[in-house]
């Protein structure tokens, strides 16, 4: 039972993650809050939802959809709502000003098209179930972890290995100094918003299979969980996310089966609070001071 | 007599004034809050109980205020070692566990909210509040306390050097915000006769975030000129009906990008 909950917890929290990764990176960049990253996600999981409705697409390419749509909305996103704020001076509130609006915008349109209501997502992969003896998943719990863990892997080499992944590290390590040492810093927040919100969008269609319901509206909770786990995990930090989703995964699971499921929420962002409390810079403190 | 119509504008007008001057007292000290809604949910139920079991009006709303304040000391108190972004999301956390409180409490309504609430809120009540509030930011700078702050926002360490008290201004000016977020919401409750948890999530708290920026937050007049703007922006945008958030949306991003720092750019008095 406990297992179970457990390997439950772990799916819900790489979906986290996968969404605090997105904060983190362009924290990390910009040091900004991006507060229609959780719109990003939500337009991910219609962009997933609609390729499967329309052209009975299997999930690989409902994720393909969700990937791509996203991360053409993030690098929208930072063009219309982040670069001309940052190109007229260095304000850190007036980009959550804009990005409170633009996911204001969002989700009406959203709304228009599809409507208010829950859409169910149907796939046939919730049908499939493994018994492994001490733990059931079903099939899209198998498909979410295996996507998770994929785009975390090939993250990773992306910021370790190629050129850009570096030119996002020295960026985030000094975005001044990056910008006179010949690094592309238009380029590079380009990049990072568009790998920001494809994680985004992938978390989308996950959550979409997961739940099997999406809504206009799912944007808000996803995007506060996700500005908890980047929190937990210390601002900017790609694996302190990584480690803080799942944290806050297990908790939820746990605390929906042993304790009270309406204070489910409460009890994350107390946990979030608890550990800002013990390691006010979270768990995997990073160089950067995130402080103005 | 102002219509109905014109009356209930300028009666949620100046609850988002008293909201916007409520984040504005701990921001002058660097403190950003995205969490008024939750402040505001506590002034507002404690209030209702207490007008419900009989309690005059002006006393619910000073001990809903001032539950409100209690809670702003206890968030404030982690977030003095912290500041910056880290602050918006912790009290950010902190709007949602209210929200949630109130959502599972069942003695205040619980998740189907808490109604026939006495219509005690009057126009010319919330205008006072309004000029005693706006008198308070409008003089803090010149008091002690005040300068206080401002030496804190420009550079923390200094200000402890020359003598500051750096936990008791910053969580004072974190209470003193909470508890006019507090009124706010007593006489909103007062006012919508109807309050459910969700009516104080995180687009609430996000809206009074708004008011400040966008007014401008160097200039006392900026959160009242913002929740000018934010609270009849909408009103005016009827003419565009169903994609009126869309216009509102976008009309949020240019002004941001017109105005980073907020329309009000200057301090407009001599420091």
């Amino acid at each position: 039972m406990f297992i179970q909950q457990l390997a439950n917890g772990v799916m819900l929290g790489s979906t986290y993650a996968l969404v605090a990764i997105g904060y983190t990176l362009v924290f990390g960049v910009l040091r900004l809050l991006h507060l229609a990253h959780g719109e990003v996600f939500m337009v991910g999981a219609f962009a997933g939802l609609q390729v499967v409705l329309w052209w009975h697409f299997g999930p690989f390419v409902a994720l393909i959809a969700g990937l791509v749509v996203a991360a053409l909305l993030g690098m929208v996103l930072e063009v219309v709502a982040f670069r001309p704020i940052r190109k007229r001076g260095n304000s850190h509130l007036a980009p959550i000003v804009s990005t409170i609006g633009a996911g204001l915008v969002l989700q009406e349109v959203m709304t228009k098209v599809f409507g208010a209501e829950q859409t169910p997502f149907p796939s046939d992969l919730g049908k499939i179930a493994y018994d492994l003896g001490f733990i059931h998943v079903t099939g899209s719990q198998v498909f979410i972890l295996a996507v998770a863990i994929v785009s975390m892997a090939v993250l990773h080499f992306f910021v370790t290995y190629t050129r850009y992944g570096m030119a996002m590290r020295a960026a985030s390590e000094n975005l001044q100094v990056a910008a006179i040492l010949g690094v592309n810093v238009d380029n590079v927040v380009l990049v990072t918003f568009a790998v920001a919100s494809a994680l985004g969008g992938i978390a989308g269609v996950l959550v979409g299979l997961n739940f099997n319901a999406i809504s206009p509206y799912m944007g808000l909770e996803m995007g506060i969980k996700g500005m908890a786990v980047m929190l937990i995990g210390g601002l900017g930090s790609i694996y302190g996310a990584m480690v803080g989703g799942l944290i806050l995964g297990i908790v939820e699971v746990l605390s929906v089966a042993y304790l009270a499921s309406s204070l489910r929420d409460a009890f994350a962002f107390g946990l979030m609070i608890l550990i800002l409390i013990v390691r006010p810079r979270g768990l995997f403190q990073v160089g950067i001071r995130a402080e103005r | 007599m102002l219509s109905s119509y014109w009356d209930s504008v300028c009666i949620f007008l100046g609850i988002n004034i008293l909201l916007g001057i409520s984040l504005y007292i701990p921001m002058v000290c660097g403190l950003i809050s995205l969490g008024q809604g939750g402040f505001m949910a506590i002034g507002a139920y404690v209030a209702v109980m207490l007008t419900k079991a009989g309690a005059p009006f002006v006393v619910a709303l000073v001990a809903g205020a001032l539950v409100a304040a209690v809670a702003g000391l206890i968030v404030g108190a982690p977030a003095l070692r912290i500041r910056g972004i880290y602050v918006m999301i912790l009290t950010l956390g902190f709007g949602e566990i209210v929200r949630v409180f109130f959502l599972n409490f069942e003695p205040t309504g619980g998740a189907s909210g808490l109604g026939g609430i006495p219509p005690l809120t009057e126009l010319w009540q919330i205008v006072l509040s309004c000029v005693l509030a706006y008198l308070l930011v409008w003089r803090i700078r010149q008091l002690r306390f005040g300068r206080a702050m401002i030496a804190i926002h420009d550079d923390d360490l200094a200000a402890e050097a020359m003598g500051i008290n750096l936990t008791r201004t910053k969580l004072m000016s974190f209470s003193l915000g909470a508890f006019i977020a507090g009124i706010a919401g007593g006489f909103y409750a007062h006012y919508a006769l109807f309050i459910d948890a969700n009516q104080f999530d995180f687009s609430r708290s996000a809206m009074t975030f708004l008011y400040v920026v966008l007014g401008g937050t160097v200039n006392p007049f900026g959160p009242v000129l913002g929740a000018a703007i934010v609270t009849l922006l909408p009103e005016v945008l009827r003419v565009v009906q169903d994609w009126r958030m869309t216009v509102f949306g976008t009309l949020l991003i240019l002004i941001a990008i017109w105005r980073p720092d907020g329309i009000l750019r200057t301090a407009g008095f001599r420091k």
